[in-house]
């Protein structure tokens, strides 16, 4: 085999700097000791400290909490039935793609046309709004999750158990779902992270009270910025990876078992 | 020679291969077109080419045969330019190779997966190489089209690969390779992806085209029946060494080791000691040996199974029982068991059909054998 | 004459059917394609006095496209979003190449260590080069002490800031597909090249670019499309010096309430999203053999 050229090799690093300075950058901030969110002024844990006792912080914490989670639960639920509904009941192809529309289209639409609805049938501006606003893209992203997972299994394992005589339904979730398990769990997983962090559905969705994290954040970015953000940052990048390796352990197993 | 088919060919019954000196068969022809010299190739701890010797003549069709592992594919790439050898040197009509990269060797190799552009048409896969020379439009043109008609593809010249047979893709694959007439044509396991019906017509087009063409094909194949079928000559390996390079008759009919004996045709393999115009076998007691031109003192006695005949109980060498006729048209093949414990089941392969029938006694006699070396080389 | 009783199979089936499909065919009726037509329907409509829309066919707020400010941000979008894919190219192809090209149990870490970046808080990650490009910022103080300038960059708040923004942002998006492209069966492609007398930079002008072809339009899309569309990155990066598309469109929404002119320069950027998608259709079909194989 050929060497690779050189050139690549050092953009190559080049690359992987770009993606992790600013990473670093901001860790290493978040335990500035002075005031200014720029300049490093001795140690300290105190930004911590504050993050803590803030709590118009957890208050919007709590909010994204529950947004991700229900939303992605009801995407689970649904999203996983329709993946299937899709593979083994229909051969349309315009179906498949009103199912997986929301994860194409700009975010800063589907944000617009949801404020849009909701302000023509007078629907007041809450949670429930963010949560449908996102319920919405996480069923999408668990539709295409498990529909990649369905393409490459076999349907004589539903046959099999057709065959050994159970129904549709009982077929469906005694085979189907746990056969499926790793997808629905990583478009779960996908569903669930993509909400924590959504921003420009909830900025359109979201009345004066239902402030989710990114909100909070984005505000306090703009106007009101003090290294708590670089702290809170830190705290949620360490979260996400915690999460991200679980997941993926959790999921190379399981692939493992039932491949 | 006789042709056994495919599906029954016989699995060696003992393969001991024990340490000790092995005989040297990578016998060197001067003046051949490709000189490989004490070649060596490790990958970490597996020594996959070791101190590999041999040379291929001019114009000869060649075959590399050997299991998966051996490093025939290994000395393919490395003749390509696509594998980097430790050791020794490869001359191409008397000139190093090694300070050529593959584009610039006049050597080309057809891949086993066919490794045709997936973007490019048939004709512009076969056009390729040529216009990698700069050779005129029109020269470029023309011989794509002779090529496509010597193959009988021409009117595939518009089609893509992904629209093609395995057997078509196999025919671009080769004209793409041929249409440079290079010095030396390698193929790496070509027959390997194709039907049996394809697979047999190929071994016949093969052969023509190499004769057509003039080009010396080198032959990198797992397939014993394939490599005696088509090579002129054909170099066994194992363990990153050439154990015999020899004509397919040669290999068969004198095989250099225990290996060579097992790999190439069929044959039943019985352990023991040389005396005098005697054999010692571990099961089967004394038997008659006329002659050991190898000298051996302690090895297998090699006996091909058309070479054993079916006699009266009592008669013959050993005593055995039949325990399956295989009928396969022109031959039928006898498995007999002897009641010795542990000794292997006896192949007996004769013309026509046989008048035994399982459960049968019979006796067993043979008038040639011959005793190799266990030793690997 | 009795009605012939339906095979069973038609019935389960149906059954199945609307137990599996309903539920998620409904929410994306009521939640995705209902907001989709409102938002399209707008476009065709007159600005309400407070916001809102007055019923109504009317094509006014399309000839405000064509007012030269309005084009002005089209065309600075079209650049900024175009300059970002084409950055994400330019580093995005040799990456995918070396990962491509390392040992297997190096490729999985190498591709894990791509998207970590992607994991972490989308807010949070273009805040972080807020505090990096910073004036007073570590990479500022870092560069003059090195004597390497004298004076702040003034990097951030500019248009370049906002292109780093969104680069940094879609990186991975752009690497993925590419390297997906980039397997190793297109190795002995590229052998079967050099073997046929392709000279190296010929093989990766013969080979591995088309070959890519369709990881490189897919990333390209994937990158371009939320550049166009985003108002974030420019809000926090480019300190409202840089209007980008997404940031006119929020704001004929949230500030000027003007939704029919909103929803019409939504038409125009879905407009522009189709055409790409189009595209690489076009090119994927081009290149059937390495889908279809």
């Amino acid at each position: 085999m050929r060497p690779t050229p050189l050139v690549f090799k050092v953009i190559t690093v080049a690359a992987f700097i770009f993606l992790y300075l600013p990473i670093i950058t901001l860790i290493v901030m978040s335990f500035n000791g002075g005031r200014n969110p720029y300049v490093m002024e001795g140690v300290s844990l105190q930004w911590y400290r504050e993050l803590v006792t803030d709590g118009e912080l957890i208050a919007a914490l709590e909010q994204t909490l529950i947004v991700a989670t229900v939303s992605s639960l009801i995407a689970v639920v649904v999203g996983t039935a329709l993946a299937v509904g899709l593979a083994r009941t229909t051969r349309s192809r315009s179906l498949e793609i009103v199912s997986v529309v929301p994860a194409v289209i700009p975010d800063v639409v589907q944000g617009i046309g949801l404020a849009a609805m909701f302000t023509l049938l007078a629907v007041p501006l809450g949670l429930t709004t963010v949560i449908a606003g996102h319920t919405v893209f996480a069923t999408a992203f668990v539709v295409s999750a498990v529909r990649a997972r369905l393409a490459t299994s076999d349907p004589s394992l539903e046959e099999a158990s057709r065959d050994l005589g159970a129904g549709t339904f009982t077929t469906y979730l005694r085979i189907t779902t746990p056969i499926m398990a790793p997808a629905i769990v990583a478009g779960g997983l996908l569903a669930f992270t993509l909400s924590l962090d959504e921003y420009v559905i909830a900025s359109f969705t979201s009345g004066s009270t239902s402030a989710t994290l990114p909100i909070l954040v984005y505000s306090r970015v703009r106007f009101n910025l003090t290294p708590e953000i670089n702290a809170l940052g830190t705290l949620l990048i360490v979260v996400s990876l915690v999460a991200l390796v679980i997941g993926a352990r959790w999921i190379g197993r399981r692939g493992k078992v039932s491949a | 020679m006789t042709q056994i088919p495919e599906d029954h060919v016989l699995e060696p019954t003992t393969l001991t291969a024990s340490a000790g000196a092995g005989d040297d068969s990578g016998s060197a022809v001067e003046g051949g077109l490709l000189e490989v010299r004490g070649v060596r190739r490790a990958f970490g701890a597996v020594v996959a080419l070791d101190d590999v010797n041999l040379t291929i003549r001019d114009n000869e069709f060649f075959a590399l045969l050997g299991p998966s592992g051996c490093g025939k594919t290994t000395l393919l790439r490395a003749i390509a330019g696509f594998e980097v050898i430790d050791s020794g040197e490869i001359l191409l009509g008397g000139e190093d190779l090694h300070s050529s990269p593959p584009e610039r060797r006049p050597v080309n190799l057809m891949f086993q997966s066919y490794a045709l552009f997936p973007h490019m048409t048939v004709a512009k896969n076969i056009a390729y190489g040529l216009e990698r020379e700069r050779r005129p439009r029109a020269e470029v043109a023309e011989r794509v089209a002779t090529v496509m008609a010597a193959m009988q593809i021409s009117e595939l010249a518009k089609r893509r690969p992904s629209q093609l047979s395995g057997g078509q893709q196999q025919r671009v694959a080769l004209a793409r390779a041929i249409v440079k007439r290079p010095r030396l044509l390698l193929l790496d396991e070509p027959l390997s992806a194709l039907d049996r019906q394809v697979r047999l017509e190929m071994r016949v087009e093969l052969k023509r085209l190499q004769h057509e063409f003039g080009i010396t094909f080198v032959m990198v194949t797992h397939d014993q029946e394939e490599a005696l079928s088509m090579a002129d000559r054909v170099a066994v390996m194992a363990a990153g060494r050439v154990q015999q390079l020899d004509t397919p008759v040669g290999l068969y009919r004198n095989p250099a080791n225990l290996f060579v004996a097992g790999f190439v045709g069929a044959s039943n393999l019985l352990v023991g000691v040389v005396r005098a115009n005697t054999f010692d076998s571990e099961h089967f007691g004394s038997l008659p040996l006329p002659s050991n031109p190898k000298g051996v003192a302690r090895g297998h006695l090699v006996l091909r199974p058309e070479d054993v005949r079916i006699v009266a109980p009592g008669e013959g060498h050993v005593q055995a029982v039949v325990s399956d006729v295989q009928f396969h048209g022109a031959a039928t093949t006898v498995l007999a068991t002897s009641s010795v414990p542990g000794a292997p089941m006896l192949v007996a392969m004769v013309t026509g059909l046989a008048q035994v029938t399982p459960g049968d006694r019979v006796g067993l006699h043979w008038d040639t054998g011959l005793v190799v070396e266990d030793a690997l080389a | 004459m009795p009605a012939q009783k339906a095979h069973w199979q038609s019935r389960s089936r149906r059954r199945a059917r609307a137990g599996l499909l309903g539920p998620g065919l409904l929410l994306m009726a009521v939640l995705s394609i209902a907001p989709l037509v409102l938002v399209i329907a707008y476009a065709f409509m007159t600005r309400g006095r407070f916001g809102g829309v007055v019923p109504g066919f009317s094509l006014d707020s399309w000839a405000r496209v064509l007012e030269p400010i309005y084009l002005g941000v089209l065309w600075n979008s079209i650049v900024v979003a175009t300059i970002t894919t084409l950055l994400a190219l330019a580093i995005g192809f040799p990456v995918a190449f070396v990962i491509s090209r390392l040992p297997p149990q190096w490729r999985m870490v190498a591709l894990v260590a791509v998207v970590l970046p992607f994991w972490t808080n989308f807010l949070i990650r273009t805040y972080a080069w807020v505090v990096l490009l910073n004036d007073v910022g570590p990479m500022n103080k870092g560069l003059a002490e090195l004597g390497v300038i004298s004076e702040p960059l003034g990097l951030l708040y500019s248009e370049p800031a906002v292109i780093i923004g969104l680069l940094y942002s879609y990186l991975p998006l752009m690497i993925l597909p590419i390297y997906a492209s980039l397997s190793s069966s297109e190795r002995e492609i590229a052998e079967a090249a050099s073997d046929l007398g392709a000279r190296p930079w010929r093989v990766f002008r013969d080979v591995y670019i088309p070959l890519s072809v369709p990881g490189i339009i897919l990333g390209g899309i994937f990158v371009f499309v939320p550049s166009i569309g985003n108002f974030v990155i420019p809000d926090l990066m480019g300190g409202g010096k840089s209007v980008l598309l997404g940031n006119v469109i929020r704001d004929q929404y949230l500030t000027a309430r003007d939704w029919p002119f909103g929803s019409v320069l939504i038409l125009v950027m879905l407009a522009i999203l189709v055409a790409l998608f189009a595209a690489q259709a076009v090119a994927s079909r081009r290149l059937t053999g390495k889908l279809t194989r």
